[in-house]
Order: structure tokens, then sequence, then C-alpha cells
């Protein structure tokens, strides 16, 4: 639909890395739209994990026999910035926007081994940013470790006049401040967040992660999110109701893709709508006009309002109760090979793979994804910490806290880089920025 | 007539379209069974037409009328609803468009400050209850003038609720008794205008200016208490002086500043209301009326010949003088509202109002709105101002409303008042009879006179010192108006129009005619009313008009009984 778009202004978080001497390299791959947990249904194609190039994985493929050709089964990145991801894994650049809606930037940094970061929502602008759930979405910040999202989140945050949603505080840059001693923190796991579908890989790390906690003086406590199993089917009426919404506007009249049909208006339309928009889209387009129809207003839509404000409750009780921070799973598993992501339509993945992310974003929280080790195959896992609204920081300065202890080990990619392979002797340091 | 038949009808006299028997003719449009006289120009008060020969047979049904009014005014800002571009009539296509109101991805509603105020000031002039929270929505349909695919309104929570518009009739004999009737206002929101659309028939293409894509606009919905177009008319006119008074919207119809949807529907009283239709985009004032009527007795025949009203959307074709089903531009039927979603506004929260009471602490003025202040602050409205003119000049009430009706007609009649010893009743005939006469004979506005308020107190004041007479002041006028750069005195002079002072003189003139007629005279003794005009006339005739007729009067009387 915006074949040949080019915008004629900067999102704002965009303009405030630039005024801040950023170089932008280059736009990256995604879902359509954002619709979609994998990176696969894009208009370029699917987008490949580095990891799937790794050695380390490479190196427990080996020991499986099979005679299929390298290549064939890459795996997916996850999604739907999935493009950003793969582009800060590979280290091709230092950061790198995303969206988050239901997951899209924490979902593909966990299964690409990086840091991906989800502000909370009204602390960064969203003008810029093509909507898809405009009261779900937030930019998203990718960046191999956690010191990097701050530098990067010090730039964005703070008071927009173009965008009515944000906080009023102007923003400024700050430096996370070391831990050394986590016994004053309590750590939340909630209970409901145990689905049978979790891997048991994830749900080992996940466990361990709380264990180093509390053998560092932390206090752990089991909690309790009650309408946690309520948030898929909500986030799927709102979703796709303001889906409906925000896709009005691409008629191909003013800008983007335009069909060749000129005998009238309405003609136009459609064949420009069916052609610039992807299964996916459509299907969501279709679903939101359905809960919207005044008949079905009420049984839908505000229902599933008034379901959001319970989800959201269930983390202000928690939050209230002592906890400051939940620690929870983000992924049901490490990423899997494309040709098997594919087997399952988007809409059934997304509802799969959203579980841990999405209820975060309709409370509109703070969360980020931290990489915590290689699964048995050597692809990465990552677990999700989510905070209090408005304490990005904070939130932060525990990430990096448990970044430091798992030491979270380097993508080799030196098979694919022989050319350049004296970059990658640092082996340790999990960034190459400049640290002081 | 019974009054309840027909809602607000005014006592004494009937409303003849709610006489309207079942054995009426088809009508001929809005010039069936009655006729409305307005003065001159656009009525500003709606007058009770006079009931024309239409008996009602015996146990035939009556008629009732009832009209809604949906009013779209553009709110005067220099800047859009929720855009900073600017807000000017007829600039070049195209040419005042951000990227917001072109619905480019990722762009963002921002309120005006400026049109909250206006739908505030409004709302208060307008006696409506103000809601301290009011919230914003889209209302979605696809249509090439609308870029987003919805567009804003505030349709679960308007800004301003409950409100009243209070507009005069004239009753009684000459129309001289003026009644107030009250419309409803169910609510004010705050929405967006559209762009518009041109069709190019020949090159088969639809061109769209987005000019207007995001202004400001203020939806006063007036409830169904009307009964005729005449009065939504009335309405109307009122409400475009209050908004003029305010400041808020210029409310000017031909400019597409004002623009009235109606709700017209038609029932026999006592039983439910009928089903309504919608005719919409009534821009002009002196088709309004008519559009309405046209509808009411549109619905009254079809029902009468046993069809059914649609409820649907219809607009009125200024050329053939009726209402007709809506089409789109492209001449399909209009399928726009058919499928209408409505969602809640996410990128806008809800707005948050107050007063000083609940004003907060230390809260920055820039930021935030007080209700009491807009209220203090609020100018003259048109109902005062009129009372004002009655007490201070004590001019009747239907000419109040005359005086407020041209625009700067007030001005200048206060302005001549300011020079004039003359009386005020005697300044008001002349402003609203002569000097406006001229004006719409020639069919100029106020400010293009070629007679200025000076100009016309200056002959004024000749009039009061009964230097010249009232045929003579205005033979003047004519003068002034047509050749500009003299001055009332020179024109008098010039042409000799001056009053005869010397009363003895024109003694002798009349003793002269009377003696020279004698027959006139006899009528005049056997007390023939007309005989006397004979010799007034024939005296001016030989004073060349320049004897005061209400003095020759006297004189010829007290020498006849002498």
């Amino acid at each position: 639909m915006l074949k040949g778009y080019v915008p004629p202004y900067n999102a704002t978080v965009v303009q405030r890395l630039l005024d801040q001497g950023a170089v932008l390299m280059g736009k990256t791959n995604l879902d359509e739209f954002a619709m979609g947990s994998g990176s696969t249904d894009g208009v370029f194609g699917p987008v490949k994990n580095p990891w799937s190039y790794s050695k380390q994985y490479r190196e427990k493929r080996k020991q499986k026999p099979h005679g299929e050709n390298e290549d064939s089964n890459w795996l997916i990145t996850g999604g739907s910035s999935g493009g950003s991801a793969a582009a800060v894994s590979a280290f091709t650049c230092f950061a790198a926007l995303g969206s988050d809606t239901g997951g899209s930037t924490r979902n593909p940094a966990a299964h690409c081994g990086i840091v991906g970061f989800k502000p909370s929502y009204g602390l960064v602008s969203r003008h810029g940013l093509i909507p898809l759930v405009n009261s779900m979405d937030v930019p998203g910040i990718l960046t191999r470790c956690v010191d990097d999202a701050a530098t990067v989140l010090g730039v964005l945050a703070g008071h927009d006049p173009k965008d009515s949603t944000t906080i009023q505080d102007p923003g400024k840059p700050f430096m996370l401040s070391s831990l050394t001693d986590v016994s004053k923190l309590c750590i939340g796991i909630p209970k409901e967040y145990l689905v049978p579908e979790l891997s048991s890989e994830v749900r080992s790390f996940w466990s361990k992660a709380a264990n180093l906690f509390e053998s560092e003086g932390a206090k752990v406590i089991e909690v309790s999110l009650p309408h946690t199993s309520y948030s898929i089917v909500c986030y799927h009426v709102l979703c796709t109701s303001e889906v409906a919404s925000n896709m009005a506007r691409f008629d191909g009249l003013e800008y983007g893709h335009r069909c060749d049909i000129d005998v009238s208006t309405e003609a136009m339309y459609a064949a420009t709508r069916r052609e610039g928009f992807n299964d996916v889209v459509r299907g969501r387009i279709l679903t939101g006009n359905f809960f919207l129809l005044k008949e079905n207003y009420a049984n839908y839509f505000i229902k599933a309002q008034k379901v959001r404000r319970l989800i959201a409750n269930d983390f202000v009780n928690v939050f209230n109760s002592g906890v400051d921070v939940l620690l929870t799973p983000t992924t049901l598993s490490e990423a899997v090979p494309y040709l098997e992501f594919i087997k399952e339509d988007n809409r059934t993945r997304s509802a799969q793979d959203d579980i841990f992310t999405q209820a975060v974003n309709m409370a509109g929280l703070p969360a980020v994804s931290v990489p915590v080790a290689l699964s048995n195959q050597g692809l990465p896992v990552g677990l999700q910490f989510i905070g209090r609204a408005f304490c990005d920081q904070q939130l932060l300065t525990v990430a990096k806290w448990f970044e430091k202890q798992v030491q979270f080990p380097v993508i080799q990619l030196q098979e694919l880089m022989d050319d350049c392979s004296s970059v990658f002797e640092i082996e340790k340091l999990a960034s190459v920025s400049l640290k002081q | 007539m019974a009054a309840p038949m027909l809602r607000g009808c005014c006592l004494g006299r009937c409303w003849a379209l709610a006489c309207i028997d079942s054995g009426s003719r088809h009508g001929r449009g809005a010039a069936t069974g009655f006729t409305c006289s307005g003065k001159r120009g656009q009525s500003f008060v709606a007058q009770q037409p006079l009931l024309t020969a239409q008996k009602s047979r015996k146990g035939e049904h009556k008629w009732a009328a009832v009209v809604g009014l949906e009013i779209h005014a553009q709110i005067a800002s220099n800047s859009k609803l929720f855009s900073g571009s600017q807000v000017h009539f007829a600039a070049p296509p195209n040419s005042l468009v951000s990227f917001f109101d072109a619905s480019l991805p990722g762009t963002l509603p921002v309120l005006n400050r400026r049109c909250v105020e206006a739908a505030v000031m409004t709302g208060l002039a307008l006696n409506c209850h103000i809601n301290k929270k009011s919230l914003f929505d889209r209302k979605h349909y696809f249509y090439a003038d609308l870029p987003a695919g919805y567009q804003i309104t505030q349709q679960r929570l308007p800004i301003a609720v409950n409100g009243s518009l209070a507009y005069s009739v004239c009753v009684g004999k000459k129309w001289r008794q003026v009644i107030t009737k009250t419309v409803r206002i169910k609510q004010i929101q705050l929405e967006q205008d559209s762009g518009k659309s041109l069709h190019d028939e020949l090159r088969s293409q639809t061109l769209i200016n987005l000019n207007r894509a995001g202004v400001g606009l203020l939806e006063v919905v007036l409830e169904p208490d009307m009964s005729c177009g005449e009065e939504a008319a009335t309405a109307v006119r009122e409400l475009q002086l209050i908004l003029q008074a305010l400041g808020t919207s210029q409310a000017n119809m031909a400019e597409g500043q004002l623009r009235v949807d109606a709700n017209i529907s038609v029932h026999h009283p006592g039983e439910p209301l009928g089903v309504r239709t919608e005719v919409k985009n009534l821009n002009s004032a002196r088709f309004l009326a008519r559009a309405i009527d046209y509808e009411i007795q549109r619905q009254i025949n079809e029902l009468e010949n046993g069809c059914e009203i649609l409820n649907e959307t219809r607009s009125f074709d200024y050329k053939l003088g009726c209402t007709v089903p809506m089409r789109d531009k492209e001449g399909k039927q209009d399928y726009r509202w058919l499928l209408l979603l409505f969602m809640p506004e996410p990128n806008l929260p809800p707005l948050l109002l107050y007063d000083t009471a609940s004003l907060p602490a230390g809260a920055d003025p820039q930021q935030v709105i007080n209700i009491d202040r807009i209220r203090e602050q609020l100018p003259e409205l048109p109902s005062e101002t009129r009372e004002k003119l009655i007490q201070q000049y004590g001019i009747l009430p239907e000419h109040s409303f005359a005086l407020l009706n041209e625009v700067g007609l007030l001005e200048f009649f206060q302005n001549v008042i300011k020079e004039t010893r003359a009386e005020p009743k005697k300044v008001t005939s002349w402003v609203l009879n002569i000097f406006l006469g001229f004006l719409k004979q020639r069919n100029l506005a106020v400010n293009e006179s070629p007679v200025t308020p000076s100009v016309l107190a200056e002959l004024l004041n000749l009039l009061d010192r009964k230097v010249i007479s009232s045929a003579a002041a205005k033979q003047v006028f004519e003068e002034l108006w047509r050749s500009k750069g003299k001055t009332p005195s020179q024109i008098v002079s010039e042409r000799k129009l001056e009053l005869m002072q010397d009363e003895e003189a024109l003694e002798r003139v009349c003793h002269t005619v009377m003696e020279g007629h004698p027959q006139v005279v006899m009528d005049m003794k056997r007390g023939n009313p007309r005989a006397i005009n004979k010799l007034i006339g024939l005296v001016r005739k030989v004073t060349h008009n320049r004897a005061d007729p209400t003095v020759i009067k006297e004189i010829l009387e007290k020498q006849l009984s002498s």
C-alpha cells in the first residue's frame, strides 16, 4: 500500500536521534503494518535470523544427522520488528527502532539474542509512528546491551506537542546506575504465566533467573494476574477494531499505491485496498468492522475495553502490594525454522506468541526483554522484566544488573565474515559501544 | 383552529399547512395554501401567514409537521481544529493542507484551544450546560473528501448540552405583536469539516480540494420543536446573529460558513411521529424555508396517496425547487451513511474544562480553560442589544429586529442618532424605510451606501428644524444618493426647497386660493373631507411645494371658520 511512498517529514523519534548526531543507516523489514509475530509477512519477503548462521547454532546442528541444504532451514527472527532485531543482532548498527503493540519489539529481541525495550505508553512520542493500535503502540528500542537502550531512551523520552498522549515532562538523558545490592528488590513471578505450551528450556531459565535474584538477597514471590487468560481475546477485539479504523485512510487517493481502475471512486477504493493490503491486514480490517457494527459495539468493543481495565488493574494491584518488577518469559521457546513457522497462519501464531507480552501493552507499562542464555540448540532465549508505569529507569537498572550476572555470549558470525574476522576478536563484551 | 394542533403555533392565527385536510390538492411546492410575507429582503421575524381559503371538511384529518435542524458553523479561527494549517476562504486549491489534513500515516491530532473557547462561548450564549469532560470520537465513512476515512467528532459526550435558542414571531393585526418562541438545543459538538469535491463530467474525474478538510466546526443540534420552514429559517437567522456577535463564526451561508441539515416528518396530531427524512446541505438563507416547506408538503402528498415515507437522505434542487433523494457526485445512490461505524478517538485524551472553583492550584493558564472566565467576557448578545435599543430609544420591538438584521445597519443608525437632534422614532423610520429601501432597490450593503450617517443626520436636522418639509426631505435624499459631494443644505438651497417661513404670506396665499375656488370652499363647508385636500394641493402648487401641508391645513381651517 505504501509502495513508493517517501514520507515528507521525520518521526519525532527519528528527528531527536538525528538532532543528537545519529546516522540513519537504513530502513528495516517487518511484518506488513506490524501485524505478525514472525516478520514473515512483509512485501520484501521474510526476515532471516542471523543466529541461523551463527557458529553456536551450526555446531549444534552438525551433531544431528541430516544432509539437507544448510540454508533451507533458516530461522525466523520473531516479529513484527524482526528486521530491526536482525540488524542489531548482526552488528549492522548500534541500535534500531521498532514498534511494540503486543510484543513486536520484545519478541524478536528474545529470538535474536538482544535487548528489546518497550517504554511506558506516553513516554515516547508516536508522531511519525504508523499506527496499528493507537492506544497501545509505542516506539521500541533494540540494542545489544541495556546501557545502550538507556542512552537511546534518554534522547527519545519526554513531551512532544505533536503527540497529545505524551506526558507533560520534558525528557533528559540519564545514566543507569550499577546496582550492587538487590536485597531491597521485590521480584514478582506471575503464576498464570506458567502455561503448558511453555518449553521446558525456557521454563528452566525462568526458574534459574528467579533463583539468581533470591540467592543475591532479593525477595522473590509468586503473584497473581487473574485476568491473564482473557487478554488474548480482549487484545484481538481492540486491536482489530483500531486497525479497521487506522487503515481507513489508505485509499490510494493522496499517497501510496493506487490501482488502475477509474470507473468510479468506489471501485477504485476497493481495488486499491485489495491490491495494497495482504491477507492478514484485510482479515483484521474485516474483523474490526464486525466488532464496530452498531449491534456488536456494546458486546464486543465496550466489553473488551472493560476487560482491558481489569487486566491493567491486575498489574496495579500487584505493584501496589510491594512488588518492584515482574519477571516472566518473553517467548514460549527459542526461534523456530521458517518452514515450521508458516505451517500455522499469522493469526494463530500471533495469538500464541504474544501471550507473555501483550498484556503489558494493554496496561501501558514498560517492559524489557534481556537475553539470558543459549538453548540446547545454541539459540538465544530471553526473559522479560515488567516495571511500574513511568518507572522505566528503575526497570532498566534491574535489567542491567541481570545482564551483568548472566553474561550472555556474543553471536559468532565468523563464518559469514571471514574478511572482517579481526573485528570479532572481542568475545567478552556484548556491545561494541564505547564504555567509560 | 385549535392551537395544540401545531406545536408552537401562535394564538389567533393558524398556519395554513396545519389545516390542510386530506381533500387538498397536490401541492405545488411551498406555495400551497399559504404565503409567508416577510419584510423586504430576508425575513428576520417569522410572519404568521394569513389563512387562505382552505376550509377543512368535516371529519378529515389535519397534519402537523415536525422540523429539527443540525447546523454546522465554521469556527472563526486562524488554524484548523486539529492541525496548524490556516483557515482562509477561497485560497488556491490544496494550499492550506498539513500532513495531518492529508491523512499521511503517523500524523496525530492536536486540539486547537481557540476552537474549544469558541464552543464554550457559543454554549454559554445558548444557555447550555457545559460538560467539564467531553470526548472525541471517530465517525467512519468512505468518501473522497474525507482523507482519513473518518471524521473526528463528539458523538458520545459533546462539549455542551441542553440549551435553548429564542427567536421571535410577529402576530396579530399588522404583525405588531411579537411573541418569543424557543427551540431546545440538544447539544453542541466540535468536529472536523471535510474537504470539497468537484465533479468534472467532461473528463469523468473528481477533483478534490482539501483546504477545508479539518477546519473546526460547531455542530448545533436543534430539537424538532419547529413546525414549518419559516420558524426554522428564523431560528437559523437568530443563531447566525448570535454567532456573529460572539465572533465564534462569521456564519455566512454564501461562503459555506453556515450549513443546515433539516430533519422533517409529518403526522396527525395525537398520533405518533412519522418517519423522518433528512434534507442535507441547505446552504442558502433564501431557500431554507422553501425547501423545508416543500418537503413537508411532499410527505403529506405521499401519505395522502397511500405511499410510505422512506427514512432517507435528500437534497434540495434549487433550480427545480424540490427535494430529491441524495445522489453522490457520480450520480449513484449515496450509500455513504449506510454503514456508519464509530470508535473513540484514541489519540485525544478527554477534554477537561474548569471553572474557578475547580481550577487546579498552580495551573498554567495557557493549558487550562476556565468556563467562568469565558462567561464573564461574553460580548453583548443580539437579544440584549435589541432590548437596549427599545429602552434607550423607545423604538418598537419589530424595528429593533430590523436594525440588527442588516450588516452594519445598527452602527449606521447609532451614528446618525449621535449627530442629530431628531427624535429616535423619526431616525428609525428614515433608516428602516427610506434608507434601507434605497439600499435594497440597488442591492447594496450598508457599507456601500453613498450617503454617510453624518449626511443623513444633517438632513434630519433640517427636517427637525422645519427648514424643509417631509416631501422635500425625500427629494433631497434622492439627490444625495445620486450625486456625491453635495451637502443637504446645498441641495436645499440649489433647488429652493426651503419651507416658507413667512406665515403671513402663506395666509395671504390661502386666502387667495379660497377666493378663487368658491365651489371647493362650499364642499368644505358641507364637510367633504376631500375638498380640503384639493385646496391644500392648490396652495402647494402656488407655493411651489415650499409650504408645509400641515400648516396649510391649519390655516385653511382657521380661515374657513372665521
